[in-house]
């Protein structure tokens, strides 16, 4: 499958990455509507930075994902065809399990409407996720295993 | 702590209705120009601090900045102009050389504006490079005098081959180099950029004088090794690492003026790679201290070729300055294999403004005078004439080889591809495109990989773009152009200009 890969040595820190992401997950799919008038919407990518090091991450789809088996309603789930791990909302409880076990802490609480868990979903509609599609160092790269 | 009498230079038109208050801006711009409210979650701009170089608009994700010139309120005067009031309420305030950055930028004639090329109708046909061959390939080097050639059988047939053994050629698959530009002065990723890109185009980049990185010397193939009067970097091992090397005597900018990269910017990566104590001061002299006529300069020539086994070219480069002729003449007769001019708009990552405005002559007369004395000393084919100083585009490219030139350099033309914005703000080291910066945070910002594919671009473009030209000119090969006048006429030109340019003015038959 075709996974998210990090530069971090080429990273800028410049967050377009949330950015996009945050459009891609809202309402109305378009930036000014998203941020002028949506509230809480959240980045399902996360720019870690110390210093003058950052990168972007997000869900790495684990082979062996440890969400998915700590999810207690079976919301979580790994797509045996594509490989993309998903979090079907209306099954999630928010209790929280598939935070505790991300070894990465890409999984966000979202608290906007019912409580659910919020994950990268590798924009599975399109091409290229946009974090990769928008940033403009090339310090995320789509590509296969 | 007194009035400070200067106003800012630009002015950011924020677009409130636009605004996301995402702080991309905030967070690219490295003179903090941009500042986040958090009270009421707006972003503030600090007119003063901007640079004009266009990061925070070009990142901007809904097109809410525009970076305004702030128009000048000084009243109108043709003499007084705003920079001469500026740099003196500068000067006053700190009594230091006004410090400036790239090409000098004032309305001085630019003569390949004034400059056409020729086209074929009817009595000469013309080419169509996509479907006939055209060929651009250039060599540089120091050529025989006539051509001898023996016959000679091998592997069963019989072929032609040169009498004697020709000097050392660089082989280029388009008559453009990159300028040198040193590492310390531009970023490792900008410098690799160049050298990937000229490695994969089968061109060359030159060093400058930070020495060469250890992660360089892999494109050794495609280096030129630059000696200046500081010699950092230099030893038997550098000499050797590169195709040809380029002993440097003067620059575009600030012909006449040595260099310095202060201490600070000195780190363990710099400091290694030009072989000098971290932190210390890295001072080029004005001139080479062992040059001081012809004589000196033919010694260091031939030592160098000595150092490299006489198996690469040795070069010269000077800036062009009033009696670049003669001195040219002089360092053909010197025994170099090249001579590279750099014209005075050739760019600099630091120079005081007043040298880079007000020194040297345009590339174009210099290019034009060096070719027509050699000629006529009948020693042009003894070396070969790489040219820079703001070449701007392919036309330029032609226009110059048909003056006389064999190759271009380009500098400023590269470092645009790469991001530069021309904000001339170099020498403060806090580039916004990570090219003239050595702080990590910034030079992160030019990813090598982009950098290279982009550089391919601009020479593919080029090339493509030469190759039409010469082909409506009704010329297959390059170097059937090669200081090839007739292609060109001049417009707007007095008789004085049109005679050192050595062409006709527009309008003027054969």
């Amino acid at each position: 499958m075709k996974k998210i890969y990090i530069k971090e040595e080429y990273c800028i820190a410049c967050r377009l990455c949330e950015i996009y992401c945050q459009v891609k997950h809202s309402k109305s799919k378009k930036i000014l509507k998203a941020f002028k008038n949506e509230t809480d919407i959240l980045s399902r990518v996360l720019v870690e930075e110390i210093g003058y090091n950052s990168f972007a991450i997000q869900c790495r789809h684990c082979e062996d994902a440890p969400c998915v088996e700590a999810c207690i309603s079976g919301a979580m789930q790994k797509n045996k065809n594509t490989g993309i791990v998903t979090c079907d909302e209306k099954k999630c409880v928010g209790c929280w399990m598939c935070i505790m076990a991300c070894p990465y802490g890409v999984i966000k609480r979202d608290l906007s409407e019912k409580k659910v868990a919020s994950k990268c979903d590798l924009c599975g509609d399109e091409e290229y996720p946009v974090c990769v599609r928008n940033c403009p160092n090339e310090a995320l790269q789509f590509k296969d295993i | 702590m007194a009035l400070k009498l200067n106003q800012s230079e630009f002015e950011i038109v924020r677009d409130k209705g636009k605004c996301i208050s995402c702080q991309v801006c905030v967070r690219q711009c490295s003179n903090d120009v941009h500042e986040y409210d958090e009270d009421d979650g707006t972003v503030l701009s600090d007119n003063s601090k901007c640079v004009g170089c266009h990061r925070c608009e070009t990142l901007c994700p809904t097109g809410s900045i525009k970076i305004k010139r702030r128009e000048s309120e000084f009243k109108s005067n043709a003499n007084w102009t705003a920079e001469h009031l500026k740099n003196i309420y500068k000067q006053a305030e700190t009594g230091g050389v006004v410090l400036t950055s790239m090409g000098c930028d004032k309305p001085y004639p630019v003569y390949w504006d004034h400059i056409l090329f020729n086209a074929s109708q009817v009595t000469n046909p013309s080419i169509d490079p996509l479907r006939e061959p055209m060929e651009i390939k250039t060599f540089i080097g120091r050529k025989p005098d006539r051509l001898e050639l023996k016959p000679v059988r091998e592997s069963g047939s019989n072929i032609i081959r040169f009498k004697n053994n020709l000097e050392p050629q660089l082989e280029l698959s388009v008559p453009v180099l990159f300028s040198a530009m040193s590492y310390g002065s531009i970023s490792l990723n900008a410098v690799k950029s160049l050298a990937k890109a000229a490695s994969e185009f089968g061109t060359f980049y030159n060093t400058g004088e930070g020495g060469l990185h250890k992660d360089l010397r892999g494109y050794g193939n495609n280096t030129i090794v630059q000696v200046a009067s500081g010699r950092f970097g230099v030893d038997k091992d550098y000499l050797n690492s590169g195709a040809a090397v380029e002993i440097k005597i003067g620059q575009g900018a600030k012909p006449g003026i040595g260099g310095h990269l202060p201490g600070e910017k000195v780190n363990y990566d710099v400091s290694t790679t030009r072989m000098i104590p971290e932190g210390s001061d890295a001072i080029s002299p004005a001139p080479h201290h062992d040059i001081y006529s012809i004589e000196d300069l033919s010694q260091l020539i031939y030592a160098l070729k000595e150092a490299t086994e006489y198996k690469k070219p040795v070069g010269v480069k000077i800036s062009a300055v009033h009696n670049v002729a003669p001195i040219a003449s002089g360092i053909v007769r010197a025994g170099a294999d090249f001579i590279s001019i750099d014209g005075f708009r050739g760019g600099t990552g630091a120079a005081p403004q007043v040298i880079r405005d007000n020194v040297g002559i345009p590339i174009e007369l210099a290019l034009a005078a060096v070719d027509i004395r050699l000629r006529e000393e009948g020693i042009r084919h003894k070396v070969s004439l790489i040219v820079a100083g703001s070449i701007r585009s392919s036309a330029d490219v032609i226009k110059a080889i048909a003056l006389g030139a064999d190759a271009v350099y380009i500098g400023t033309a590269a470092l645009v591809a790469l991001g530069c914005h021309l904000c001339q703000k170099c020498y403060t080291s806090k580039c916004n495109w990570g090219i003239a910066t050595q702080d990590p945070y910034l030079t992160k910002r030019l990813n090598p990989e982009i950098g290279t594919r982009k550089l391919i671009n601009l020479l593919t473009a080029w090339s493509h773009e030469i190759k039409e030209m010469l082909g409506g000119a009704g010329i297959n090969a390059i170097e059937s152009l090669r200081g090839n006048r007739e292609h060109l006429r001049g417009v707007g030109l007095n008789e004085k200009e049109l005679s050192i340019l050595g062409i006709k003015h527009a309008g003027e038959a054969w």
